[in-house]
């Protein structure tokens, strides 16, 4: 057998395995002194792993293990802004590990994080159901450990018992479904399963209990529950992590498996698609008017945003997977700079994270209030920031394909959404407070990751050519 | 050429960074900034068009139509897209060339008009904006990259007049000019619209099969579009923006509101012209009525008012009359057989852009030195001011049209291209060429002439104008004395060709005739001291000229209009819709979802066994809803 495709077509994953391992061993072998360089040195290494991978190695499409690992242009581009997401992740945790009671395992966290990111790469670039399957379960374990990470500070360990539970019963159902769809039709390859499938009754309720695992992920309607809690209590770095790269990398390979597998139950999956958007939306929006917490607030927040996203899977075609991949990586940009903010006032002052504690932000810490309020907009999608452009495109692809109402019921909701993104805004900016968070200084790492959103933020939706890009590749995926 | 590109990044950039530090620079270094970025560019740009003249003519004999800089901005379906780029040909160079020299002079002016103004910072910023923002308008590829420019044209001509935001009537004059051009805008937006739509491209030269499916329809985009530039070059009835812009800072209105941006509009019918004489000549010849009819009534009100200001905006609004005229009255493409207007046309934009400045910034000097716009405050004033008396009187001698001035020579083109279209339209333009001798010069007597203010220069005397500013008056008059033995139509005539002006002695003496003779009446009744004659006329027909006096009260009607029927019948109707139905629509959104999000908490509990339930139970749910509905 011919491995050569593991430094070719599998270039991403072999590298990411390498600084996985180097991590490793700086972690071990660094003294006292080399500790304190550990956190650019990952920094470094993930700004090469990325230079070193961004570009495609080639533009066709090519199989290595017989199948098992699909490469494609298109998955290169997905990953690359997971691994800058993951980047920028790092470089905005950076104040919470150095604290003493996390200081010691950083080396934990970076590779319990790369682990995930690494499972994430191979459930995007899989070709069959078993190569998914490890991809998915190497991309959530890690994460409960990640999410317990503080374990004897405020809700983690709880956090991490429910998203592993949640995580489990969610797999569970989906190995389920799979195993279904391996009874019906006899393979577990991408490829072939597409001609087997004819929509018979066991076939739909496997699509739905393969569908509910990632849903599981993507924090959809009615598959949400675990979110709210699992977000508050987790350290915010890992939530943070868990709402963008966690989120896109489901939402892609969810929409692949679809296209590739299911398309010939294509009706029964729009359907599916169409109710969960509609509830994840709408009760997502619901309940994020209440919340008081930031980090539940973003939850719900984040469960709706993933609704939108749903809106450019349901198109099927090719312009919705440009869309979706833009998308993604819009609110990576945005919502990675909202819990940035949040990261950097957590730290600074002792944890505080109440909207009330937050009135007046805007008169001791102007530029981290103008980040947050600038993040907040583009999710909302207020022109002209880089959201406005990546929800138009969802919604034009939606629009297209003849959903009409549903992208009706989506800009309704985006009206109550921006209610609640301005609630935020309001308190920063307009509400009164006699003792506001003190005014602090976040170090360099932090702003560099704030820096690097807020380019995104205000350059994404201007620079057409982002999207033409994208665009370019995803027509020859499909 | 890919250097041209800087000649819009560097205005950018200065603008950006003296927008963003803005009072943490020294004024003086602020200026120096601004000043040093437009020389620069104003460098770049007559590098520019030394290289792209002196490239040559191609085979067919005309310049190439060059786009050093092009990017594909905004593609839509079907092949239309925006482009982003920088187009080259006589005209744009020529516009580049116009563009950044008053704009430079305009610079090194304001360092001693602005001196120890609040904001000047602020001002060099705007300023930088503006001249970035007109440069892109005239180098634009497409015409939707031209809107875009246009509009940020007006953005900035909006700042500029409202420089001084603690003046209410500069707020009002700068709310009225961005109101009034953006609602012509609409008409432009809609043109364009129709014409991408219909052609399928926003170029300005669109494929032959393009054109044939949109031929219908291209009088009225044409049409549409001339709107916009209608409100922009202030033609009647949008001109009413134009007088009361003066309230901005005068070298403001010498370099937007005399010499560029209101010439945006003439330079888009020339840029569109090739479209109007092919598909719509009846909309051209259109035009050409606006125009005559601006410039006859602009002149009119121009020999009465009595701010000096005021006088040069309606004669600008006249001048550009002329333009618009010589546009619409081509009949052919070629300069030989009717063709011959729009050379005449760039060829008077030139022209005007320059001694129009000049005429604007002696009159800040004036008002530098009076601290009036009143011509009462005035008169006499050759004794005080030698310099500025001079370049006045050379700007002047040019607009009426004396000859070896640069204005006789455009003027005359103008003139004979009218006589060619119809003897009326010539013998009207004529008339209108000699009332401007007439008013130009009741100005100039009122201003250094004429009854003195002893009272008040006594109390302050006046005092010429620092060297910064005198400079550039020097310049301005020098190009205004020689830029009409340019043989302009070697560079820009209406089929590209290589055109020989040659001066029909018959139209030039009549009009110089006419000239000489509004300036003798002017003479006459302004020179002395004693105004017997002037007063006497405007006593004897105090009606006439007290509603010259009041623009015939255009104003008031559209006062009138906006207040009584669109506020009364329109604006309240839909204001009532808004805040009840729309407002109220969304505030029962609100009021619903607080009420369902109270209902449904307990879902959110806190029970992972619980969740766990949901999670089996929805997609289980999912599962029947899909097979029964399917």
């Amino acid at each position: 057998m011919d491995y050569s495709g593991i430094f070719t077509y599998m270039y991403t994953e072999t590298a990411l395995a390498g600084v996985i391992v180097a991590t490793l061993l700086y972690d071990l072998i660094a003294g006292r002194r080399g500790r304190r360089f550990f956190h650019g040195f990952v920094c470094f290494l993930m700004l090469a792993f990325i230079a070193g991978t961004i570009w495609p190695y080639s533009s066709a499409e090519a199989e290595v293990f017989g199948g098992m690992y699909v490469y494609n242009p298109v998955y290169g581009i997905v990953k690359s802004i997971l691994a800058i997401g993951t980047l920028i992740v790092f470089l905005q945790a950076d104040t919470w590990l150095r604290r003493e009671d996390t200081a010691f395992k950083r080396g934990e966290f970076y590779v319990l994080t790369l682990s995930t990111l690494l499972g994430m790469d191979f459930m995007i670039s899989s070709g069959h159901f078993l190569m998914f399957t490890i991809g998915l379960e190497l991309a959530s374990v890690p994460l409960a450990c990640l999410v317990a990470f503080d374990k004897y500070k405020g809700n983690s360990a709880e956090a991490g018992a429910k998203f592993i539970l949640s995580a489990l019963f969610s797999s569970g159902l989906m190995l389920y479904g799979i195993s279904f769809l391996y009874g019906t039709a006899g393979t577990l390859y991408f490829d072939d399963m597409g001609f087997m499938l004819e929509g018979n009754a066991l076939q739909v309720m496997a699509m739905v209990f393969f569908f509910a695992g990632l849903a599981f992920k993507l924090s959809l309607v009615p598959f949400h529950l675990w979110t709210a809690d699992t977000y508050q209590g987790a350290p915010t770095a890992v939530t943070s992590y868990l709402s963008v790269v966690s989120k896109g990398a489901a939402a892609f390979t969810l929409m692949m498996i679809l296209i590739k597998v299911f398309s010939p139950m294509i009706q029964y999956w729009q359907l599916m698609l169409y109710i969960v958007i509609v509830l994840s939306i709408t009760v997502a929006n619901i309940f994020a008017i209440r919340q008081k917490n930031l980090k539940r607030f973003l939850a719900f927040s984040s469960i709706s945003q993933a609704g939108y996203i749903m809106l450019a899977v349901i198109s099927g075609t090719s312009y919705g997977m440009t869309s979706l991949i833009f998308y993604v990586l819009v609110y990576m940009a945005a919502n990675l700079a909202a819990f940035g903010v949040i990261s950097a006032v957590e730290q600074h002052s002792g944890g505080k994270l109440d909207m009330d504690d937050w009135n007046g932000l805007y008169k001791t810490n102007p530029k981290l209030a103008v980040t947050m309020m600038l993040a907040l907009f583009s999710l909302a999608g207020i022109p002209p920031f880089a959201g406005f452009f990546s929800k138009f495109f969802i919604f034009a692809s939606a629009f297209e394909e003849g959903f009409h109402v549903l992208v009706l019921i989506a800009l309704l909701n985006t009206v109550i959404s921006l209610y609640y993104y301005l609630l935020v805004v309001k308190a920063m900016f307009i509400n009164r407070n006699d003792t506001p968070i003190a005014a602090f200084r976040t170090d360099a790492s932090t702003r560099t990751g704030l820096v690097l959103c807020l380019a995104g933020i205000l350059a994404l939706g201007i620079v057409s050519s982002v999207f033409d890009g994208i665009n370019a590749f995803s027509f020859g995926c499909l | 050429m890919e250097y041209t590109i800087l000649i819009l990044a560097l205005p950018f950039l200065s603008f950006i960074l003296l927008g963003l530090l803005g009072t943490k620079l020294r004024p003086g270094v602020a200026g120096g900034i601004g000043t040093i970025v437009t020389a620069a560019v104003a460098l770049l740009s007559w590098w520019t068009a030394f290289s792209y003249f002196g490239a040559g003519r191609d085979g067919s004999g005309v310049f190439q139509t060059l786009i050093p800089w092009n990017t594909v901005w905004l593609p839509f379906g079907g092949g239309l897209h925006i482009d982003l780029g920088i187009m080259l040909d006589p005209i744009s160079v020529m516009m580049l060339i116009v563009i950044s020299t008053v704009s430079l002079m305009v610079h090194i002016y304001s360092f001693g008009y602005m001196k120890g103004e609040r904001g000047f910072q602020r001002y060099y910023s705007f300023l930088s904006l503006f001249t970035m923002s007109m440069l892109g308008l005239v180098v634009a590829t497409n015409i939707f990259q031209m809107y875009i420019f246009w509009e940020l044209v007006g953005v900035s001509s909006y700042l500029l007049i409202g420089f001084y935001y603690t003046k209410k009537e500069a707020v009002a004059a700068s709310k009225k000019a961005f109101i009034v051009t953006r609602f012509a805008d609409l008409g432009f937006l809609i043109g364009i619209l129709i014409y991408g739509f219909y052609t399928g491209s926003f170029s300005f030269t669109p494929d032959a099969p393009a054109i044939g499916a949109a031929k219908a329809l291209l009088p009225l985009a044409l049409g549409l579009m001339f709107i916009g530039g209608a409100g922009k070059s202030a033609m009647f009835p949008l001109h009413i923006w134009l007088p009361d812009a003066m309230e901005g800072p005068t070298p403001v209105s010498a370099l937007i509101h005399a010499a560029t941006m209101v010439v945006a509009g003439v330079y888009l019918v020339a840029r569109m012209f090739p479209l109007f004489i092919d598909y719509a000549p009846g909309v051209l010849h259109v035009t050409a009525y606006v125009g005559a009819f601006t410039a006859l009534y602009a002149a009119v009100v121009a020999c009465v008012q009595s701010d000096i200001k005021r006088v040069l905006a309606f004669s600008t609004i006249s001048q550009i009359g002329f333009m618009i005229v010589a546009l619409g009255v081509c009949t052919s493409a070629d300069p030989h057989e009717g063709g011959l207007g729009y050379m005449a046309s760039m060829f008077h934009l030139f022209t005007h852009a320059m001694f129009k400045a000049l005429l604007f910034l002696g009159a800040g000097c004036i008002i530098h030195a009076v601290h009036s716009n009143e011509m009462s405050a005035m008169g006499g004033l050759r004794k005080y001011m030698p310099l500025t008396h001079i370049t006045f009187l050379v700007a002047c001698l040019s607009i009426a049209g004396i000859w070896p001035l640069s204005g006789f020579f455009s003027k005359d083109e103008i003139l004979a291209a009218c006589f060619r279209f119809s003897p009326a339209m010539g013998v009207l333009m004529t008339f209108i060429a000699g009332l401007t001798a007439f008013y130009m010069f009741r100005l100039y007597y009122s201003i250094f002439w004429g009854k003195e203010n002893k009272a008040l220069h006594q109390e302050h005397r006046p005092h010429e104008a620092p060297l910064s500013m005198t400079i550039p008056l020097i310049f301005l008059a020098a190009v205004t004395l020689v830029a009409g033995w340019i043989p302009f139509g070697h560079f820009v005539s209406s089929d590209g060709m290589a055109y020989d002006i040659h001066i029909d002695w018959t139209v030039a003496s009549v009009s110089l005739g006419v000239a000489a003779a509004g300036i003798l009446l002017a003479t006459w009744m302004y020179l002395r001291e004693d105004r017997t004659v002037a007063d006497g006329l405007a006593a004897r027909f105090s009606g006439l000229h007290r509603a010259a006096y009041h623009r015939f009260y255009i104003d008031e009607v559209y006062q009138f209009i906006t207040h009584r029927i669109i506020f009364a019948c329109i604006s309240a109707p839909v204001a009532w819709f808004d805040r009840h139905v729309v407002d109220g629509f969304m505030n029962m959104l609100a009021a619903v979802t607080e009420k369902v999000s109270w209902g449904i908490r307990k879902m959110q509990s806190g029970y992972v066994q619980r969740y766990a339930i949901w999670f089996l139970g929805g997609a289980l749910g999912l599962v029947i809803v899909l097979l029964l509905a399917i």
